[in-house]
């Protein structure tokens, strides 16, 4: 599953943990519901929207904080406390106050936990990763321009302290790719959000999306956070990472593109038409992504290579799955016979992908 | 009497202490003062109201001020610097305790799309309405106080909106008041 930390912009916002939902353009954690406006909640808001459309789930740590810090320091702690007995695929880490003491304590207990989620950070918790020197131990970085000359310049503890050499690189962003993995401050990829967004990694930059384009997206606030919580959702649900990642270039471009923008649009009309942009990206990669609600007969049908995990799961839980629910959902077919549905997801994703990257490369061939 | 706070330097540089990686230092500042009264003014005045801070010796970089420093949280610059206005004891320099001789961003970003016109200050981009002269969206920055910004500021115009400096407390806060001010520059023009 898919766990989301970071803050609400209240003082009286009490430190809250729960499943979160999306109910009539609010958010539900536990029985509070919460106003979607930019940061966290913009964030947990694309991933709860995407999560709906895909049949998945997904948990929040949310605290208060105005920038004081205070509500910050309070989830340092009860991260640091309740992580070690949690079991989370994938952890996206948002708008904390970056305070690098604190931020060493959670990477402890994040370096050792085993198998290790994949680790995403944006905003606050990226900076703190960078100023803590441990960029490496994260998966993800989701910056935009101006924290990518941050996250490239070696001595700058903030992006308020960028050197202008630096910043005025902003339209040669290889360059600055390039020199944030030179000095270390560069998680394992770094997806860069702007006019044309970038994936990239220490070997270079593996895939570019600048289309539909619209230029108004830069101003409006939480089209960044949007982006950091659909990614987040779709590498949960085991698409691998490289492919995630263009799909939700793609998937926040296309939702951008339906609001029809201007710099004055507000999130919340972004947020409206993730739905529909998933449906025209994902059906666009030919509905590659099996869900928890997709049936184990059109999995075993459009994709023969993936009976193996069934055959798996046989041995495992003594019942054959093919035989007894070849027409349930994996959802269902995992309460009824007692599998992990998220790690069989992340397993039949994984090998539909690497036959497709076989038969990609068989093509090029 | 010199108060008690004023010779905490000096117990802790007399004892041994763990050697400090550098990144520990890397979320801390220094604020310099013209006269060691300053010091104690300003560092009794930051732990009453419950800042971390420490009074130390300064780095050879610092060329301003006296032989005493503060170390502080740096990015609570934009709220320690206002407590510190209010207290009558303004600092001559606020400096990154890694790299003493990095200066705050100066360089603005500006993008007219014609009825709207954003300017960006490092990670903080602030767009006005060009005719209402309303502040109609920002975007950018990372710490927690930029969403509670945004609800303060946005549907404001520029002239009746909070002032960042005022109701800020982070780095972020600092570059959208540059912003902020850099906004208010172009639209006066």
């Amino acid at each position: 599953m898919l766990c989301v930390a970071g803050t609400v912009p209240s003082n009286d916002f009490p430190l809250l943990e729960g499943d979160v939902r999306w109910v009539d353009e609010k958010l539900q954690i536990a029985k509070t519901l919460l106003d979607v406006n930019r940061g966290t909640p913009a964030l947990l808001a694309a991933a709860a929207v995407t999560a709906d459309a895909l049949g998945w789930s997904l948990f929040a740590y949310l605290v208060g904080d105005t920038g004081t810090g205070k509500g910050s320091r309070r989830l340092y702690a009860h991260l640091t406390d309740v992580l070690p007995r949690t079991r989370f695929e994938t952890m996206t880490f948002h708008y904390l106050q970056p305070i690098v003491h604190w931020h060493k304590r959670l990477q402890a207990v994040l370096g050792n936990s085993s198998p290790k989620p994949t680790l995403i950070a944006d905003a606050g918790s990226m900076y703190a990763a960078k100023m803590s020197g441990a960029a490496s131990l994260y998966d993800l970085f989701t910056p935009d321009a101006g924290e990518l000359a941050f996250l490239a310049d070696e001595e700058a503890p903030h992006p308020f302290y960028t050197r202008g050499f630096i910043l005025h690189e902003e339209n040669r962003v290889p360059d600055l790719i390039s020199r944030a993995y030179t000095h270390g401050n560069a998680a394992r990829y770094l997806l860069v959000k702007g006019e044309t967004d970038y994936l990239a990694n220490a070997q270079g930059i593996i895939g570019t999306v600048s289309e539909p384009a619209a230029e108004a997206m830069e101003a409006i606030g939480g089209t960044g956070d949007t982006l950091t919580g659909i990614v987040s959702v779709l590498i949960d649900g085991g698409m691998p990472l490289e492919k995630a990642t263009l799909a939700a270039m793609r998937v926040n471009r296309v939702a951008g593109h339906y609001a029809c923008p201007t710099p004055a649009t507000q999130i919340i009309e972004i947020i409206r038409h993730i739905p529909q942009a998933l449906r025209d990206v994902l059906d666009g990669e030919n509905r590659r992504i099996v869900t928890p609600e997709t049936a184990i007969i059109d999995i075993i049908s459009a994709h023969r290579q993936t009976e193996k995990v069934f055959k798996r799961l046989e041995a495992e839980t003594g019942t054959c799955i093919c035989c007894q629910g070849l027409f349930l959902s994996v959802r269902d077919a995992a309460q009824r016979f007692g599998f992990n549905m998220e790690s069989v997801l992340a397993d039949i994703n994984g090998i539909i992908s690497e036959d497709e990257k076989g038969r990609a490369s068989s093509r090029i061939r | 009497m010199m108060p008690v706070s004023a010779f905490n330097f000096l117990k802790r540089t007399g004892k041994k202490s763990e050697p400090r990686h550098p990144t520990d230092q890397a979320d801390r500042g220094i604020l310099v003062f013209e006269n060691t009264s300053e010091v104690i003014q300003a560092e009794r005045a930051l732990k009453q109201k419950g800042w971390d801070v420490h009074v130390m010796g300064p780095p050879p970089e610092v060329r301003r001020g006296c032989d005493l420093v503060i170390e502080f949280p740096l990015i609570e610059e934009l709220q320690i610097v206002n407590v510190l206005r209010k207290e009558g004891v303004p600092p001559l320099q606020v400096v990154p305790v890694t790299s003493p001789l990095l200066q705050p961003v100066d360089i603005f970003q500006i993008k007219d799309f014609g009825q709207y016109l954003m300017v960006r200050a490092a990670n903080m981009k602030l767009t006005v309405d060009k005719t209402a002269r309303t502040i109609v969206n920002i975007s950018g920055g990372g710490c927690p106080d930029v969403p509670y910004l945004a609800a303060s500021m946005i549907g404001r115009t520029i002239e009746t909106a909070p002032s960042p400096r005022d109701i800020g407390h982070t780095l972020c806060g600092y570059a959208l008041q540059l912003a902020y001010e850099e906004v208010q520059r172009q639209c006066s023009a």
